[in-house]
């Protein structure tokens, strides 16, 4: 009998997932929360470090679905359990389904930057994060602020939600720092005038040409980066806003207006996850990401035989990383439905 | 026969007590500053004297307060304090009966039933002055007795006196309590035995006494019991002036000293002494303490005065207390448990240097205004309290100088915590300048730190000191700002410095009511719970404060409001950071929830009428 | 450890470089034992830029860490003398150090260490 696997998330790593085992001969079906497929690639603009096109990238995972994959949306898991060799899973909506394998791609949430009061995000209307920037870019409506202004000065706040034992996230969203880069980078193409600065603790540069991309957001765009952690901002009267860091390599406390303040958002568990792993009864690990049984060796597999994990769900990922981690999920389920 | 060997044990323990209580008295009384006993000695001839009587009998006697937390816990501690008295009293009484008024040596009343066998009383006769006597005394010590049985009760029950945890106390204080407990029952055994013997006794020690007589031998078991007795009064006389029940004769000088004016000075002395030794370690403040739950049982108020009283103390101890004043409010005795710490803190933190001389070029602020804002330094870490106070202020018409808009030098409550006192007056100087300068009549404060400082220790004559809540309660009142109901559920969160420490607790609710539905919760106002992110404390980890602040969490939002209201910037930060429910500070709320007020509707309808005539 | 001046036929200004070895470490290990977070600093500035005295005159605890790690102590009771024990930086501090108690037991150290030495 044909092997049945249930992928939960369709965003990039539950579609590629999908793609792949399907490829590889098992009936798949994916399951998603919401109306539709994509996850937060939905609605990003731009990736890094090629500024492929988000909606492109995403028609092209896409593309590889083939028609015997059955897509569930709009579908809540509210039943997950493992009985015998098999697993049930149950949706809110009287959905339900066996499976001999289920594949975790529920992804992250991106911070609440409200959580960070003191940064004014919700209160002082220029301060905006970078997904409401990605946001900005895909509509192509014209670059201002929410003054109506084109902003002189641009600011990028890194660690946002991130490495913060504040807001209960000490891990590094690993993602922020490029696509700070990125960002700064597209807006300076849209606001040659503009003057662009990035608040970082540390640049973490670690994949092919995010160096090349920080080399040329130096060389190119002047983009400057001050090394120095925002503590607050505030607003002056004409709705600038007011940033307040030290510059640490001079040892100076740094004020500086910008007309608008992005923040980058970090990459956080989400809650619904906890709740599966909870039916499951796997292990919950104090930073909230799944834990697989081994970082290194067996990265897509849990501590329950025929439950897999592939994605930003066991930890932040790239879109890159991402679906090369979905397609070795997908050869992880095969190897265990085979044997 | 008024005298025999054995109340030697007693008499000997009773000359040492005094002697003992004389040396500790006159060395606190030459301790004292002279103004102090200036005062104390004006209060022995003033009305003050009357109100202490008062105190203590209602107290130290009958233990008011305790009952007011616990009924059984209250009717414990009156019982032996009440009754001991009361066996005291009535028992010289009676003795005077027999030595037909003549004053008699101290041990006779206390063991007038070995030397007295009145055998003209019958046992269960009330209605002659000594079979009176008789009835009373075997009452009295009945009452005593039952005391005793609750407070054994109380070692394995400690729940049902209200107490979840109880006192750890040293050895000491146990040979101290055992001597104590078996004082009255070992009363009851010589009084009932020499009752048996002599057909005497009243209506307990009589029937005892009778019932003894069928078992045991008595006439050799009365006199070793008298001994007994004895022996027991004296380890407790002697015990006692280093053991926990030195409270007793040192809590009624506490009293006298306190309605005589008296306090704690800014170095622990004489008063701070008395304080200490005022302690009787019951153990109501444990289960208050919110350290417990980070697992800092040791640095609780009674452990802390016992680290004082002991000569012990460890700065580890003196700094792990969030000085959220819950114990204070809790303590029977009302002993300035704060004072005490920020004393010992001052003794630990007595070499630290501090220089605000750089703030002597601080420019003044020119504007001149009615009204003067001061966000306070925790208040520019919450732009969302900021920001709507200033929307208020522009929705009531209310003109205001933003006295720390650029951010503010430090209102001194953080280093007087620390125990810094000069270094805060430095502070409290500078900003006394500043605020003076800008002529305001109401200073407004979004923080409950700075507003207790600004109010206790600022000389700021003509300002009213107001925290935004209250502030905004008048403006409600005088129809400045008029609020819009919501259908929002609320729980509302009292702040230490503005409740316990301000008495604050009306108005944020009343505003708060006309906004949204409040529920009660479980401990609020005086009993209100710390958030965790006190300033008080100086050494509690980040680990110990998040479980504080998630087990107030849970407390707070047991009815599942909708959004968790408070008034202060450091508690909103640190609920905020639970990420469990929507936090709030109430002038937010307020700015989400007001409607124009009526001049500026007036105005509004002159400018429509305007319209509709062109 | 002796250390004997070698004769490179150059000089090197001894008040520019930090002479790690010749500093004094002791001061920073009764701090770190007193107040273990000292560690955890990853000297983001979040604490200097807050910092109400910093506002006002060259104060950044970030520095004072740095400088207490490195064993450069001297001047250091001036730097932290400025603190007003606010708190703002440990309401800011990513990393949770309790800064608070962190100048407190710097002041005390140094403290002991001024009485000692006289």
């Amino acid at each position: 009998m044909e092997k049945h696997v249930v992928v939960i998330g369709a965003g990039p790593a539950g579609l590629e997932t999908s793609a792949s085992l399907s490829k590889l001969g098992f009936r798949v079906t994916l399951v998603e929360k919401e109306e539709a497929t994509g996850g937060h690639l939905k609605k990003w603009h731009a990736l890094f470090p090629t500024l492929l096109s988000g909606k492109d990238a995403l028609e092209s995972i896409t593309k590889e679905l083939n028609s015997t994959i059955k897509i569930q949306t709009a579908t809540k898991i509210t039943g997950l359990e493992a009985v015998n060799d098999y697993f049930t899973i149950s949706g809110h909506n009287g959905w339900q389904e066996k499976a001999d394998a289920v594949v975790l791609t529920t992804g992250f949430q991106l911070f609440d930057s409200h959580r960070k009061e003191e940064y004014g995000y919700g209160i002082y209307e220029n301060v905006i994060t970078s997904a409401d920037l990605e946001e900005l870019f895909a509509s192509g409506k014209e670059f201002v602020n929410r003054h109506g202004n084109k902003p002189e000065r641009v600011g990028f706040v890194h660690c946002v939600g991130s490495r913060d034992e504040k807001v209960n996230n000490l891990h590094c969203s690993k993602v922020c720092c490029i696509t700070a880069v990125k960002q700064a980078i597209e807006v300076k193409q849209l606001l040659p005038d503009a003057e662009i600065f990035c608040f970082y603790m540390d640049l973490r540069m670690f994949g092919r040409h995010y160096e090349e991309l920080y080399k040329e957001a130096q060389e190119k765009y002047n983009i400057q980066f001050i090394r120095g952690r925002l503590s607050e901002s505030t607003e002056d009267h004409e709705g600038n806003i007011v940033v307040k860091v030290e510059d640490t390599l001079l040892g100076k406390p740094l004020r500086i207006k910008v007309g608008l303040l992005v923040l980058m958002a970090g990459m956080e568990p989400r809650a619904g996850t906890k709740s599966l792993t909870t039916m499951l009864g796997l292990k919950n690990v104090p930073d909230g990401f799944i834990q697989p049984v081994d970082e290194v060796l067996r990265s897509n597999f849990t501590e329950i035989p025929g439950v897999f994990v592939a994605g930003t769900c066991s930890g932040p990922k790239s879109v890159s990383d991402t679906l090369a981690d979905a397609r070795s999920a997908a050869l992880a389920v095969a190897d265990y439905l085979k044997s | 026969m008024t005298f025999d060997l054995f109340v030697l044990p007693f008499f000997i323990g009773l000359l040492f007590l005094l002697g003992v209580l004389v040396v500790k008295y006159s060395r606190w009384i030459a301790m004292m500053d002279a103004s102090d006993r200036v005062k104390a000695g004006m209060a022995l001839f003033s009305f003050s004297l009357l109100k202490t009587i008062k105190e203590i009998f209602m107290e130290s006697l009958l233990h008011r307060r305790m009952f007011k937390r616990n009924p059984l816990l209250g009717f414990m501690h009156m019982s032996f304090a009440l009754g001991w008295l009361l066996l005291i009293v009535m028992g010289n009484l009676e003795s005077r009966v027999y030595s037909g008024g003549h004053i008699n040596p101290p041990y006779y009343p206390i063991f007038l039933k070995f030397f007295i066998h009145d055998k003209r009383v019958l046992p269960f006769e009330i209605f002659t002055l000594p079979g009176f006597f008789r009835f009373i005394m075997d009452l009295i010590l009945l009452f005593v007795l039952s005391g005793l049985v609750l407070a054994l009760f109380k070692r394995t029950r400690s729940k049902w006196f209200g107490l979840k945890r109880t006192t750890v106390h040293n050895s000491f204080d146990k040979w101290a309590i055992t001597s104590l407990w078996l004082i009255f029952p070992m009363r009851l055994l010589a009084e009932s035995f020499t009752a048996g013997i002599y057909k005497g006794g009243g209506f307990l020690t009589n029937t005892l006494g009778s019932f003894f007589n069928l078992i045991f031998p008595l006439e050799y078991l009365a006199y070793p019991a008298w001994w007994a007795y004895s022996f027991m009064l004296g380890i407790f006389f002697v015990t006692l002036p280093w053991s926990r029940f030195m409270h007793i004769p040192t809590e009624v000088i506490l009293i006298f000293l306190r309605n005589a004016g008296i306090e704690q000075g800014k170095y622990p002395g004489s008063f701070s002494e008395i304080e200490i030794n005022s302690c009787p370690r019951c153990g109501v403040c444990i289960d208050v303490c919110q350290m417990n739950q980070a697992g800092l049982t040791g640095s609780t108020a009674v452990y802390f005065i016992r680290s004082l009283r002991d000569q012990q103390t460890d700065v580890q101890l003196n700094s792990n207390c969030m000085m959220c004043g819950r114990c204070l409010e809790a303590c029977p005795v009302g002993i300035d448990t704060l004072g005490l710490r920020v004393g010992a803190r001052r003794v630990d933190n007595k070499g630290i240097i501090s220089d605000f001389s750089y703030l002597m070029k601080q420019p003044l602020i020119k504007k001149k205004t009615e009204v003067v804002y001061f966000a306070g330094c925790m208040g520019h870490l919450t732009p969302g309290v900021k920001r709507a106070m200033l929307q208020i202020f522009e929705k009531a018409g209310i003109g205001y100088t933003f006295l720390d808009e650029d951010g503010s030098i430090c209102c001194g409550r953080p280093l007087k915590l620390a125990g810094m006192q000069e270094a805060a007056l430095k502070l409290v100087s500078e900003n006394t300048v500043k605020i003076k300068n800008t002529g305001a009549k109401i200073l407004v404060t979004s923080c409950p730190i700075c507003y207790k400082v600004f109010n206790n220790d600022y000389k700021l004559e003509g300002i009213t000191v107001m925290h935004h809540s209250v502030f905004i309660d008048n403006l409600v009142k005088e129809g400045k700002l008029i609020l819009r109901p919501s259908a929002l559920k609320a729980v509302y969160h009292d702040p230490c410095e503005l409740g316990r420490g301000s008495g604050i607790y009306e108005q944020p609710r009343n505003v708060l009511k006309q906004i949204a539905e409040v529920s009660d919760v479980a401990e609020e106002r005086a009993n209100s719970l710390c958030c965790g992110g006190s300033i008080g404390d100086l050494a509690m980890n980040a680990i110990q404060r998040n479980v504080i602040r998630d087990n107030a969490l849970n407390i707070l939002c047991q009815s599942r409001p909708d959004v968790l209201v408070t008034a202060c910037p450091l508690c909103k930060k640190t609920f905020d950071s639970g990420n469990t429910i929507v936090v709030k500070d109430i002038a937010e709320l307020v700015a989400d929830n007001m409607e124009p007020n009526k001049l500026q509707l007036h105005a509004a309808e002159l400018i429509d009428q305007q319209c509709v005539i062109s | 450890m002796e250390k004997k001046p070698k004769n490179f036929g150059y000089s090197v200004t001894r008040d520019r470089q930090i002479d790690f070895d010749a500093n004094n470490h002791d001061i920073c290990k009764i701090v770190t034992k007193a107040e273990p977070t000292l560690n955890l600093c990853i000297s983001c500035g979040s604490c200097a830029a807050t910092c109400t005295a910093g506002q006002f005159t060259d104060f950044s605890l970030r520095q004072v860490i740095l400088l207490l790690r490195r064993g450069e102590t001297k001047d250091l009771d001036k730097e932290v003398s400025k603190c007003m024990l606010c708190g703002k930086c440990q309401l800011v501090c990513p990393r949770n150090v309790s800064t608070r108690n962190l100048v407190i037991q710097i002041s005390k150290a140094l403290c002991d260490n001024r009485m000692s030495a006289s």
